[in-house]
């Protein structure tokens, strides 16, 4: 099994899904000969040629709206949104159309075979247009999956099994992990099924919840608090929309505590959907109160970066907090 | 052509293009009193094509003069109109194979009728029953089908433009020779989309036509106050993209445009704008009222241009239709409407059920525990619950 790191997973997991699927097309801004921005669609057109692999004009809009189009006609869409802070022009598109074509038809049609990549989130000294982390936005609209990948092995897993599924998927890329993450991935085809948290690490002292690029986060976090004889159960949640509420809810019931940890701001964030839900699932469970380690309600900073970012340190001491409530 | 300039194209002071410099020639093929221009070439018809084409006409006066009607009285929420836009409509749905998709905005109930939507159908989704193929999801006159390659309406504006280009770029692919043809009206050519979806669609040599219902108002907004250039038609040419103007009020002359444009796209992978000038007869919608924004006088003289009396003078000119048939035509279709609006009003509304059906392709454990707690509530409190609580 070769080493490598996620964006060569990703450009592993889109060659096979162009392989095995006639239907399948793969767009976007730069993804062309370039090879996307972040070279995650290196070397694909040449494989599969212009008609299936392809630079568009520039417009989000346009983006999801084709290949709303390209999918409610039997193809399988594969559209790179360049940067998550860039797909708010398309989100009528993605909200009003994508989620609601199937329900609104009465199955009539429906967009199945659409999915969005899009790199997401900080720690890359982007500034708040090139670091935000939309995901909350599209967990409120039924109708859409919302997936995030930890690694490398998870993202060619993940992205082939949302490619292949049949409703419409929104992809969010860690792009911090892009490189920094290498690990070994099969080179066969292999999918992660949606909707399936992961359990990471057991432990029983809290459950620590998290996704994508705060999974390392969490976890250095767990390892902190072993030091100090905190046993921490580690939980990548990996399926947003529809999430995975037994998993969390068993652990929780098992540890009595719970930390739920995203690089968004805090209001509004999915945490709280999470923490409500198992307020309600465990309450005679819980030890202390649901916390949340998030981002700040501010834009996405560029100097106080470090200072926004809800890191290891910063749920060290949520993880205290709440031991010792 | 690329950004570099030829020294052909170089002036040496400074001259600035406006809407005087584009002239835009309008197609007209029948004349107001049922005759054909002198130098006008007819599209392809038959006698069969024009009594389809007819049929399709008298149907939609039918249906909307008595379901605006119906409106008024209580029996369903919403109605709109597409009277005195049915050349438009109908004369390009007529030119186009049956596989082609068809992506509406709205106005356009005249092209799944003319694809064989029966009156039944019609009726079950305007009631929004249980036999609505859309499972009473939407408002009144979001008409869909898959079965007739018909896109189920979507309320707003302008998002089927890019989704066009996408159908057409599909049948591209698949190494199908259809096309994918999308309607909108003037207004919604003002939105993003518009733009995103024929720009990408020039680019990306996708065989699609772009056909739009220039009919004089968005709602209120006349078309003064929605562009400042030369009607809609201008922009084509602006997007590198074979570009007609025609007479929207001139069942021939749409016939004619959109036949040639559906054989170029099919032929060249390439996209067309066709621009339709025509007016919208009756109000934007039955919850507007004309009345505020325009003038008697005007619909009075666009009366005079009824492309459905038009079309119908050169069908009795040419021997194929006569006034008693005509008169026959209206009164069996009244008949007919009235008594499938009986019938649907009377069928019941979809099962619970259906409510947590199609969000996805089978319903979350969520949804399912969704369902299952409010038919719990419905249960205990039947007689809030009146649609549902005896079909649980």
């Amino acid at each position: 099994m070769a080493k490598i790191n996620m964006l060569q997973a990703i450009n592993d997991a889109l060659s096979t899904a162009l392989e095995t699927d006639d239907k399948s097309v793969l767009f976007g801004e730069d993804v062309g000969h370039f090879g996307g921005v972040f070279r995650a669609t290196s070397g694909l057109l040449e494989k599969f040629g212009n008609e299936r692999c392809f630079n568009t004009p520039l417009t989000e809009q346009g983006i999801a709206g084709f290949a709303n189009g390209l999918a409610s006609n039997g193809m399988t869409a594969i559209a790179e949104i360049q940067f998550a802070d860039y797909i708010f022009p398309a989100i009528d598109q993605i909200i009003n159309e994508t989620a609601k074509f199937r329900y609104r038809s009465g199955n009539e049609f429906n967009v199945g075979g659409v999915t969005f990549r899009t790199p997401y989130g900080g720690g890359i000294a982007g500034g708040h247009y090139h670091s935000q982390s939309p995901e909350a936005y599209f967990t409120q609209t039924a109708g859409l999956k919302v997936v995030v990948p930890r690694n490398a092995y998870q993202a060619k897993g993940l992205l082939l099994a949302s490619i292949r599924d049949n409703n419409p998927v929104i992809f969010f890329e860690p792009k911090r992990l892009y490189r920094a993450n290498v690990g070994e991935v099969p080179d066969e085809d292999y999918e992660i099924e949606l909707g399936k948290a992961e359990v990471v690490t057991e432990g029983t002292d809290i459950t620590l919840l998290a996704w994508g690029a705060q999974m390392e986060i969490i976890e250095n976090a767990a390892d902190m608090a072993a030091k100090k004889g905190i046993s921490c159960e580690v939980i990548d949640l990996r399926t947003l929309a529809p999430w995975d509420m037994d998993t969390v809810a068993a652990s929780v019931k098992k540890t009595g505590r719970l930390l739920i940890n995203h690089e968004a701001p805090f209001t509004g964030g999915f945490a709280g959907e999470i923490a409500a839900t198992i307020q309600e699932e465990c309450f005679l469970h819980l030890e202390s109160p649901i916390s949340r380690v998030c981002g700040l309600d501010t834009p996405y900073p560029l100097i106080h970066e470090k200072e926004y970012m809800p890191d290891a340190l910063k749920t060290f001491e949520a993880i205290k907090a709440s031991v010792n409530f | 052509m690329s950004n570099a300039t030829s020294d052909n194209d170089t002036v040496h002071r400074v001259s600035f293009l406006n809407k005087g410099s584009v002239n835009i020639p309008i197609l007209r093929v029948l004349q107001a009193d049922g005759t054909v221009y002198e130098e006008a070439v007819l599209p392809a018809i038959d006698e069969a094509l024009a009594h389809r084409i007819y049929d399709t006409c008298v149907f939609t006066r039918v249906l909307d003069e008595r379901m605006l009607g119906a409106q008024r009285q209580g029996r369903i929420s919403f109605y709109m109109t597409c009277t005195g836009e049915e050349a438009s409509i109908i004369g390009s749905t007529a030119s186009l194979d049956d596989e082609d998709v068809i992506l509406a905005q709205y106005r356009e109930h005249a092209a799944i009728r003319y694809r064989g939507f029966t009156t039944e159908q019609f009726m079950n989704q305007l009631f929004s029953n249980e036999e609505d193929l859309g499972k009473g999801r939407q408002m009144p006159i979001h008409y869909g089908s898959a079965e007739l390659n018909y896109q189920t309406i979507s309320s707003p504006l302008a998002t089927q433009i890019p989704q066009a280009t996408g159908v057409g770029y599909s049948f591209k692919m698949q190494g199908k020779r259809n096309i994918a043809i999308c309607y909108f009206g003037e207004g919604a050519a003002s939105e993003g989309d518009f733009h995103a979806g024929l720009n990408m669609a020039a680019v990306l040599n996708s065989p699609t036509i772009f056909f739009c219902r220039n009919n004089g108002y968005a709602i209120s907004t006349p078309t003064t106050e929605q562009f400042a250039g030369n009607g809609i038609a201008s922009r084509g040419p602006g997007y590198g993209m074979h570009t007609i103007r025609v007479d929207g009020n001139d069942m021939l002359a749409v016939l004619a445009a959109t036949q040639q444009a559906r054989a170029y796209a099919v032929e060249n992978n390439k996209p067309v704008l066709i621009e339709a000038m025509t007016y919208r007869l009756g109000a934007h919608s039955s919850s507007d009222d004309p009345s505020g924004y325009r003038s008697k006088d005007e619909e009075a003289k666009w009366q005079q241009h009824d492309p459905v009396k038009r079309f119908k003078l050169w069908m009795i000119n040419k021997g194929w239709l006569t006034e008693k048939q005509d008169i026959e035509m209206y009164d069996k279709y009244r008949k007919e409407v009235l008594k499938e609006l009986k019938l649907a009003e009377k069928r019941p509304l979809c099962m619970l059920d259906t409510l947590i059906e199609d969000v996805y392709d089978t319903p979350t454990p969520r949804l399912k525990q969704q369902l299952k707690s409010l038919k719990k509530h419905i249960k205990k409190y039947p007689d809030s619950y009146p649609n549902s609580k005896g079909r649980l």
